[in-house]
This record gives C-alpha cells, sequence and structure tokens, in this order.
C-alpha cells in the first residue's frame, strides 16, 4: 500500500473504509462522515498525548554519532533504542548500528548529557539526564526532532505530529489515530449524541529496525485513565476506540483490576488475534499491512477473511497507509456490553 | 470551580497582574505554571509562593514567538498535568510613549498583535482541545476598556484586545458543547509598571492595586457566574 508522504490540507475529506464486521461489509465514506456512522449511546475514547520530539542526535564520548529515540520518558530516565550515524531518510533496517556501549559511558546530545545506566540489548538502552524537571523539558524541545521514516517527503515539525486534542508528552510517536480528527467532526459527533472521552497513553515506537527488539514492541507503556472516561465507557452501549493504544490502555486496566478503574497503570499486554477486547467494540485506526501486529490485532474485532478483503479493498481504491494516511472504523459483530465491564 | 489541586498557566507573570495572579491562585490551592520572557523575574515570582507554600512552577516563553507554543503547553503539562485554567494575561503596549495608528510602524502594529492575539490563539489551541475532549476547562482573556473604547492612542493594543475579546466569544459559540468555557476579563486601571508606561503621570493613589484586582478575579473563577464568552469588569 502507498504511505502518505506529507499532511493533507483537509483531514475531513480523508477516507474512511467502514469495515462492518456482523454484515461482513464494506463502506467507503470519509472521516467527515463519521458523525452519521454513530449516534446516542456510543463514546468515541481518544488518547490526549501530546507527542515528544523524541529523536535525538548525539555523540559518546569517543565523538561516535548516534542517534538515541526516547521509546519512553519518566522523571530524568528514559529507555531509548539506539541507532548509529544516519537520520530517518535512511530506512531503520538499513541503519547502522549504534556504537558499542557499556553502563556508565556518557553520551552528549549537543549539551544536554546523559549516561547510559543499563543496555537491554545492543539498541535498547537506559538513559539518564543531566537535567530535570522544566530545565530536562526545555532542553529536549530544543534539540528533539519528532521521531520519523523515511517513507515522509520532509523533515517533520512539532505541529505535524499533534493531534488537535494533545496535552502532556508522554507519546513518543504521533497517536495518529486520531490525527484525522478535527474539531469540526468532534462537536458534530456531540451534536449526534456521541460522548467524547480522552484518557493518555504513553505510545512507543512502532519500529526499530531490529527484528528482535521489533518482535518484542510494544514495551510496557504507562497510561492514565479519568473518572469521567470510566463513567462514560461504563454506561456506554459502544465504545469507540481511536487508536490501538486507547484500546491497550483500557483492557489493561480491565484486566488488571478486573473492571475498568480510573487512576494510573503500566500496560503491559499484547494484543493480538488471540486477545478478545471486553470493553471496546469498534475501532477507528490507519490502515494496516496484514502480516503487521496491528493487522493482527483488528481480528479481535473482525473475522480475517473480512478484513483481508478490507484490505484488498484499500489497496485497489488506492486508500494510503501509514499515520498520514487514511483510516478504517472497524465495527465488531456486535456491541461488547461495555457496560458489564 | 473549585481550584484546590487544579492546574492554572498564567502568562505574562512576573510582575503587574499576572504575579498577583499567579500568587491568588496558589493561595487558593492552585498548581501555578507561570509564564514570562523574563526568567530571572519569574523565578522570583516562583521562589516567593513556594516560600509561601504554594505549588508554583516557571517556564521561560515568550508567548508571541510561534515556536515557542508547543514546547511551552508540553513542558508545562509534563510537569504538573493537563491544563484547567488558562489566563492569557501577558501583553505588550507597543513601542511608549503610545502613538496615534499614522505614527505607528506596521512592524509594532504586528507585533503587538502577535503577542497580544495570535499568541492567545496559538496557546489556546495548544490547550484547550484537551480540555474539550476531557469534558471541561476554562479560559480566561485578560481584556481593557482600551477593547471598547476608542481612545487616540492606544490603536494597536485596543485593536489587539477588541480582537482577543471576540475570539473568546467565537471559541466559546465553537466549544459550548464540549464545555470548555471562555470568560473575557477588563480589570480596570491598575498601578502596574505597564500603565506607567502609558500614563506616566497617572496618579497611583487613584489606580487599583494588582493584588486587589487578583483576589476579585479568584472570586470570579471560583463562583464561575458567567455565560460562556461573556467579558466582564473586574471592578
Amino acid at each position: 500500500m502507498r504511505p502518505a508522504t506529507w499532511p493533507r490540507p483537509e483531514p475531513e475529506r480523508e477516507r474512511l473504509l467502514v469495515v462492518d464486521a456482523s454484515a461482513g461489509k464494506l463502506v467507503d465514506r470519509n472521516v467527515g462522515e463519521l458523525p452519521s456512522l454513530l449516534g446516542p449511546g456510543d463514546v468515541l475514547v481518544v488518547n490526549d498525548a501530546a507527542t515528544l520530539p523524541a529523536s535525538l542526535a548525539g555523540v559518546t564520548a569517543r565523538g561516535e554519532a548516534l542517534e538515541a529515540r526516547l521509546a519512553g520518558l519518566e522523571g530524568d530516565r528514559a529507555r531509548a533504542v539506539l541507532f548509529g550515524a544516519g537520520s530517518w531518510r535512511a530506512p531503520t533496517e538499513r541503519r547502522a548500528p549504534p556504537p558499542a556501549l557499556a553502563p556508565g559511558d556518557e553520551l552528549d546530545f549537543d549539551g544536554l548529557a546523559a549516561r547510559v545506566e543499563t543496555l537491554e540489548s545492543e539498541r535498547l538502552v537506559s538513559l539518564r539526564f543531566g537535567e530535570s524537571g522544566a530545565r530536562l523539558y526545555r532542553a529536549l524541545y530544543a534539540r528533539g526532532r519528532p521521531v520519523q521514516y523515511s517513507y515522509v517527503a520532509g523533515s517533520y515539525r512539532l505541529w505535524h505530529v499533534q493531534t488537535r486534542f494533545a496535552a502532556r508528552p508522554w507519546a513518543v510517536e504521533m497517536p495518529s489515530a486520531g490525527r484525522p480528527l478535527t474539531f469540526g467532526v468532534l462537536t458534530a459527533l456531540r451534536r449526534r449524541g456521541v460522548a467524547i472521552a480522552s484518557l493518555t497513553h504513553a505510545a512507543g515506537l512502532s519500529s526499530t529496525g531490529d527484528g528482535a527488539l521489533d518482535a518484542s514492541l510494544p514495551l510496557p507503556e504507562r497510561y492514565e485513565i479519568p473518572a469521567r472516561t470510566r463513567d462514560l465507557v461504563r454506561s456506554a452501549e459502544r465504545v469507540i476506540a481511536v487508536g490501538t493504544s486507547v484500546v491497550r490502555a483500557l483492557e489493561a486496566s480491565r484486566l488488571e483490576h478486573g473492571e475498568l478503574r480510573a487512576g494510573a497503570g503500566e500496560a503491559r499486554l499484547r494484543l493480538d488475534a488471540s486477545f478478545s477486547p471486553a470493553i471496546v467494540s469498534g475501532l477507528l485506526t490507519g490502515v494496516h499491512e496484514p502480516g503487521t501486529s496491528h493487522f493482527d490485532l483488528l481480528e479481535s474485532f473482525a473475522p480475517r477473511a473480512v478484513l483481508e478483503r478490507a484490505f484488498a479493498h484499500s489497496e485497489a481504491s488506492g486508500y494510503l497507509g501509514h499515520e498520514l494516511g487514511d483510516s478504517w472504523l472497524v465495527l465488531a459483530a456486535r456491541a461488547r456490553g461495555a457496560r458489564a465491564a | 470551580m473549585q481550584l484546590r489541586d487544579k492546574v492554572v498557566m498564567v502568562t505574562g507573570a512576573s510582575r503587574g497582574l499576572g504575579e498577583a495572579l499567579a500568587h491568588e491562585l496558589a493561595r487558593a490551592g492552585a498548581t501555578v505554571v507561570a509564564v514570562a520572557r523574563d526568567e530571572r523575574e519569574l523565578s522570583r515570582v516562583v521562589d516567593a509562593i513556594r516560600a509561601e507554600g504554594g505549588k508554583a512552577h516557571a517556564l521561560g516563553a515568550d508567548v508571541g514567538d510561534k515556536e515557542a507554543i508547543l514546547p511551552l503547553a508540553g513542558a508545562a503539562q509534563a510537569l504538573v498535568g493537563p491544563v484547567d485554567v488558562l489566563i492569557h494575561n501577558a501583553s505588550t503596549l507597543g513601542p511608549t510613549p503610545l502613538r496615534l495608528l499614522l505614527d505607528t510602524d506596521c512592524e509594532d502594529f504586528e507585533r503587538v498583535l502577535s503577542v497580544n492575539l495570535v499568541g492567545p490563539f496559538r496557546l489556546t489551541k495548544a490547550i484547550a482541545g484537551a480540555m474539550a475532549v476531557r469534558g471541561g476547562g476554562l479560559v480566561i482573556q485578560l481584556s481593557s476598556d482600551a477593547s471598547v473604547n476608542a481612545y487616540p492612542g492606544w490603536g494597536a493594543y485596543s485593536v489587539s484586545k477588541a480582537a482577543l475579546d471576540h475570539l473568546g466569544r467565537i471559541f466559546a459559540a465553537e466549544l459550548d458543547s464540549m464545555g470548555v468555557r471562555f470568560l473575557s476579563l477588563d480589570p480596570g486601571e491598575m498601578d502596574t509598571v505597564m500603565h506607567r508606561e502609558a500614563i506616566p503621570d497617572a496618579d497611583p493613589s487613584t489606580l487599583a492595586r494588582p493584588a486587589a484586582v487578583a483576589q476579585r478575579i479568584v472570586q470570579l473563577i471560583r463562583a464561575s457566574d458567567f455565560a460562556n464568552g461573556a467579558r466582564l469588569e473586574v471592578a
């Protein structure tokens, strides 16, 4: 599938394929028509994480160049995936490996110091920055660039990777399913009687270029669910998640507590074909290729045959892929009865 | 609105009404994110709030600078969580002594609009969207009687404040269904550095003290008894 290579000026005119699992039906719509597809009893849950500029160019004490992509940041500690010299313009799988490092090594990101604390693999390390609090964020925003991949046509600016409802910068890649949701669409959904709710989920890196490491993604990611969102989800007839990060947060809370609870947690679950969501019964998502973990996850919402037909249709009809691309609205065979969750 | 443990961002918090508001909001139990260009003055304000037992963070930024807005919103919310109340208090008069519009350089006019109007638009855009999906929030624009009266010499400032009031009204009309509220407040004439720059020969004894105005604003926020998009005189 061709990727979208740059943000398009009118998100509401981007394409939206409705994948209705119960009828096995596919309907071509656009994002601006989303309000006509949902109604009273539905709650749409978005991930309000802002996107940190999580790619840092630096050097080791020996002067070797490297790029660190933060996979998550809490306090002054971060997990990071390292690459050798080069930039996002090279596909991640062709990037040079990072210089050999050992715990205690000092890295310099243009004046922002970090110490390697542990090495989980050649590429995955834990770092501790030499700054904290407001000074650390100032340094990160001054030096960091958005994480991006080689299919994008130009260098992202910070505003290219924010949704319109971003708050805390917990994500290191844009929670992109929410990207095409304009306030024109969200306020129209409200007028239709659809409830809108948010949670914050620290969406991590989608690719590292290292097969073994990619297979372990996503790493544990923190989330926080507001009390209002818990209440709206519990009383809804149908819960539509905007992006897999929202599915992950809601279902992780349920699995941990036996019910959906408000508050902070860490999502460790892996969503795949065998996973059965109990809360979420619909998913607004980007278009993903068969064989990817995202695609496998959709099988918990619709039969594989329907999904494969949806993908073939999308490809034949010119839908665009990746984070700037078109969308699917996958509706499960039946509402799961969030009230029971 | 109860302010205890709410996150309130105040721009222009290094002096004058902004400084007084930061103090008063912290006394009401809010966590204050104080924003201004002058980081030394800002640190002084935040240190004083903390010495009183209040919760405050200093973030240096120029709200008239496009590049500063997302880093400011991101750093603030990384440190203290989603913003519940945003107060657009920072503003500039433009060059003083004040001058007639035909004597105002276009660049100076643009700079006044950047700080007083476009900056608040950008910062609201960066923060109020998350308020809307969370189901509520409050955005306050500090206005002036120059926004409704045409005083010779106050051109750029006046125009920016009139537009800022209307910015709040339109945001209110658009986001009312999502629970985000907007309020423009005219604080009246106060004994501040800005007032001295505008009217050097004013008699300070006739001017309100910023601390008293800040107390009144905090009362108005607590009472929250206003129509969405309203413009109120504080005095």
